[in-house]
């Protein structure tokens, strides 16, 4: 599943899986081993069906006078916590031409401020044994330590000192937005799929600001000035737009007081208008073809559909969201679910298919379904295939089997998520960012335990229309570099790119 | 009886609590708790009572050091096992798992292959999880019809491979580093092995290498302790079935000979980006010169921001978003790497930023200041390593197949500490030859011969002899 909070579109800052540091090294070869495999399914969120964490342990939540949200959740397995300050600023608060502003302002908070100077602060937030980073989504962007819980008190000081503190020193800025456009030729450019991702959702929507990648388009990240990154910190960093997380082995009295004296030092600033930007209905299917150097075809395909925050805002019933959400899980909660089962096995028409329902977002988005045909299957029978999973779903009730599975998966995750503290805090501070409030947690395994049959077939029958898709083709051209072909001059083929 | 079970759990946890602060002060590692089976088969446990779910992982030594001439061998024997098991299909495997929200997952790498389950452990959910995770052990039957159709996926796994240039790097830098060892062996196999592969292969590979002498077992969870016997015997007793009995450690994998001279290898590729990744055969598990080599690459590249290759590389030249160095211990030893990724046109530049950086360290070692902060974070950020079942059970696998001593976490920063400026010199002197690296680079038109010996020349200036001899070779992007 590419569902969850999980969000998509995420970038995390400064290294990648790639630093495997100290005694895990034992197994990373396996990290490496996975890399460029197609063995499980397309997306990198796979397989994680996220949610909800039961309330042995509540969430205290306090509210400082100068507007910031405060959320401790105890837990005390080990001496540990994470810390995490979420600001509600991303993608989609920005406008055409300073796409990726965001992100990069994420990168400069690394850079320094008047007190820790640039290095400084990682080698203070390094002495005290932290872990640390950052990462920017469509609607937020948040920075944490995970770190011993009797080291809390220096990262919260550090965190406060950065919200308002921050320099821009243009040295700094200059080599910062080279070493972010080598992140998007990483993540984006040398990757055909996630090449294909982009433009796909920027098809989608046509002025939804989802429609802009997270990490910035090059031009415009080539033409960015240190004052756009300046003018964006002042606007949107203040403490009525942030909200602090801590979860682990914590006691929330005191975190309360660390975070009046470190952050209720600042004054709140009114934050600019963010414009509505509803996206304009889609009035027919729409299509578009990627042709990219690589090996195997690819098909990404997008139904516009309401959110989790839709429902909260009293525009489509309270079931529905959880509807689509159930809908995800029975094409794609594991092995036994209908893409694995008929299309992957069965059918043999998919060497892998995913099926993502992207509903935690402050604005509405995209019920997505990816896959990659098998070997001698034609990208457009795996298309006809995939969408007919989807029909069988508008006609025919799904069995109890299933709905039972998914229920089972759904309350079993709950328990097994709360392993990782970070993960627990990551779920707080997005839901309170995009709007839903933290308190969705509590909602989320009864509004999925209630869904019915009939349910599912009906939001299958409302939302999935053909007239609301939009589906990307990837079509792998050859990999030789032009060198080799200007090397054979004479021959035809070496005109073809 | 359940909610006896848990009062006890409740009151050991207590109890060792108690005892855990009397004896020690400050970071407790989780207590490793090890037996042996009566058939044979090593256990680890630990006991996490807070939250109601199970880990278990059996680990093999059955990766793909061990396939032989069939490249690809350990990795397929593995993938089919969750696609048939006593007389169930692979569907009615995976409904068996799911249905009662369980997750089921086996692996491999060049040492090990596993078998994992995780499940909440209310008796409903957890006894036929654990039930279908013995069938599996057991009498998985690798159907014919399933293995076809893996055949075609490892295929169109190895396109995907062919359309990732980190991939198509990690591939090249393996196979040149190992030349004829085992750990060169592709770990997918390749087109022509994955075609010849035999169902029959797998089987046997399956009877030889998944047996009780060769497999260790991992429980991390809210079980008791008599639970938890229970269960490893029943284990074992499912990977003794079928008059298979206890079976024979595997053999061991043979020693790592160091590089005889610096390579380097460009494999032109349509990127914006040039891949580079340089190494040599580093340490393996266990290895005397374990810490000092973990302590000294946590300076050189192994701590993320503080690290001189991120400072030189990316901080101060913004040459690369991702760079790195680290020492992989395995079974024989592992690949010592650094790598980074950079814009084409930086390619020359960042290779030599790195080299120095290399080439310098490896010479002079860090700093007294450096190593200190290495050894604050390392210490302080201990308790983070096991803070979840999922990093414990992780370190029990480790700690179990490498037959690492039990007390290895407790010990851990205590051995980093007491190490010397001067051993980690001394160490870096010994175990890395600057002049002797693997260099692989994946992205750029094909380059003439020249540049490329240029770019080996900056890598062993000082071994002007060697030069002559260097290999140069040109790859062609692998169809």
């Amino acid at each position: 599943m590419i569902t969850s909070l999980a969000l998509p579109g995420v970038i995390r800052t400064s290294f990648l899986v790639l630093v495997i540091m100290g005694l895990s090294g034992a197994f990373s070869s396996l990290v490496l081993a996975d890399s460029g495999s197609i063995q499980g399914k397309t997306d990198s969120n796979t397989n994680h069906i996220s949610n909800s964490v039961p309330d042995n342990s509540k969430v205290h939540e306090y509210q400082l006078k100068n507007g910031m949200k405060v959320l401790v959740k105890q837990d005390k397995r080990a001496p540990v916590a994470v810390i995490q300050v979420w600001y509600r600023i991303g993608t989609s608060y920005e406008h055409d031409g300073i796409t990726g502003l965001s992100h990069l302002l994420e990168h400069m908070m690394f850079k320094g401020t008047k007190k820790h100077a640039s290095g400084e602060f990682e080698k203070l937030v390094s002495a005290i044994g932290a872990r640390n980073n950052a990462f920017t989504s469509q609607d937020y962007t948040a920075y944490y330590e995970v770190l011993a819980s009797d080291k809390l008190e220096t990262a919260i000081e550090i965190e406060a000192d950065r919200m308002r503190n921050l320099l821009f020193d243009p040295e700094e800025f200059k080599k910062e937005l080279e070493v972010v456009k080598e992140e998007r030729r990483l993540r984006t450019d040398d990757n055909p799929n996630a090449l294909m991702r982009e433009q796909f959702n920027a098809v989608a929507f046509l002025n939804s600001p989802y429609r802009a990648p997270v990490i910035g388009w090059m031009v415009d990240l080539e033409h960015m000035k240190v004052e756009d990154a300046h003018d964006w910190y002042k606007k949107w960093y203040t403490p009525n737009n942030a909200t602090l997380v801590i979860v682990g082995d914590v006691d929330p009295e005191q975190i309360h007081a660390w975070a009046e004296k470190y952050f209720g030092v600042y004054q709140s600033h009114p934050l600019p208008d963010v414009k509505v930007r509803t996206e304009v209905e889609q009035k027919g299917i729409r299509h578009i073809t990627m042709k990219l150097p690589a090996k195997l075809p690819g098909l990404r395909m997008g139904f516009k559909v309401p959110g989790m925050i839709s429902a909260k805002k009293g525009e489509v019933e309270k079931w529905e969201p959880y509807a689509l959400e159930v809908l995800a899980y029975i094409l794609d909660g594991g092995d036994s679910a209908r893409f694995a089962k008929n299309l992957v096995r069965g059918r043999e028409i998919a060497a892998s298919a995913g099926a993502g329902y992207y509903s935690y977002g402050r604005l509405p988005n995209l019920f997505v379904i990816t896959g990659v045909p098998a070997k001698d299957v034609s990208t457009a029978d795996l298309q006809k295939a995939l969408l007919n999973e989807v029909d069988i779903l508008k006609n025919e009730l799904v069995s109890e089997a299933e709905l039972k599975r998914v229920k089972a998966q759904v309350v079993a995750n709950e328990v097994f998520e709360r392993d990782s503290i970070e993960h627990v805090a990551t779920l707080l501070g997005s839901l309170e960012s995009v709007g839903l409030g933290h308190q969705y947690m509590d909602d989320y395994v009864p509004g999925v335990l209630a869904v019915t049959a009939e349910q599912i077939r009906e939001v299958a029958k409302k939302y999935l229309l053909e007239d609301h898709l939009t589906v990307a083709e990837l079509i792998p051209q050859s990999l030789k570099t032009t060198a080799k072909t200007e090397k054979k001059p004479s021959t035809t083929k070496s005109i073809k790119k | 009886m359940k909610m006896n079970a848990l009062i006890k759990i409740r009151l050991k946890a207590l109890l060792g609590g108690l005892l855990l602060v009397i004896t020690q002060l400050g970071f407790a590692a989780p207590k490793i708790e090890n037996w042996v089976t009566d058939s044979g088969l090593q256990v680890y446990y630990v006991q996490v009572p807070e939250l109601p779910m199970l880990d278990v992982r059996l680990t093999f030594a059955a990766g793909s050091a061990h396939d032989g001439d069939k490249a690809g061998l350990a990795s397929m024997t593995s993938s089919m096992l969750d696609k048939g098991a006593a007389g169930m299909n692979a569907d009615q495997v995976a409904e068996a798992f799911e249905s009662v929200g369980a997750e089921f997952s086996t692996g491999s790498a060049r040492d090990m292959a596993w078998i994992s389950l995780r499940t909440v452990t209310r008796a409903e959910q957890m006894q036929p999880a654990l039930a279908s995770w013995k069938k599996i052990i057991a009498s998985p039957d690798f159907p014919e019809a399933d293995f076809a159709r893996l055949k075609k996926q490892m295929l169109i796994g190895l396109e995907a491979e062919k359309q990732s240039p980190a991939a198509i790097a990690s591939k090249a830098f393996y196979k040149n580093l190992y030349h004829d060892h085992p750990y060169a062996q592709p770990q997918n196999g390749t087109e022509k092995s994955i075609q010849s592969m035999r169902i029959d292969d797998l089987k046997n590979y399956y009877k030889r290498f998944y047996v009780v002498k060769n497999a260790q077992l991992a429980l991390v969870g809210s079980i008791s302790r008599n639970e938890a016997e229970k269960i490893a015997r029943q284990i074992a007793d499912a990977l003794m079935s079928k008059g298979k009995g206890a079976g024979e450690k595997a053999p061991e994998v043979p020693e790592v000979q160091p590089l005889p001279k610096a390579e380097v290898i460009h494999i032109p590729y349509p990127s914006k980006q040039a891949h580079i990744m340089i190494g040599q055969p580093g340490d393996k598990r266990g290895d005397k010169d374990y810490f000092k080599l973990y302590l000294g690459n946590h300076v050189l590249g192994g701590s993320g921001f503080t690290s001189r290759l991120m400072k030189e590389v990316r901080v101060k030249r913004g040459l690369a978003y991702s760079v790195y160095s680290y020492f992989i211990p395995m079974q024989e030893n592992g690949p010592f790497m650094l790598g980074l990724q950079t814009r084409l046109s930086e390619t020359d530049k960042a290779l030599e930023v790195v080299r120095d950086v290399l080439r310098k360290f490896q010479k002079e070692g860090p700093t007294e200041e450096e190593l200190k902060a290495s050894k604050l974070n390392i210490t302080g950020g201990f308790p983070l390593r096991t803070a979840s079942n999922d990093d414990i059970i992780g370190y029990l696998a480790m700690i179990g197949f490498y037959a690492m001593p039990l007390d290895y976490l407790d010990t851990f920063t205590a051995k980093v500490n007491k190490i010397t400026r001067d051993e980690v010199i001394d160490a870096f002197k010994r175990r890395v030859d600057p002049d002797k690296m693997l260099t692989v680079i994946v992205g750029g038109e094909e380059k003439h011969k020249d540049k490329v010996k240029d770019n080996a020349k900056e890598n062993s200036k000082a071994e002007n002899k060697t030069l002559g001899k260097e290999a140069i070779t040109e790859k062609k992007p692998q169809k």
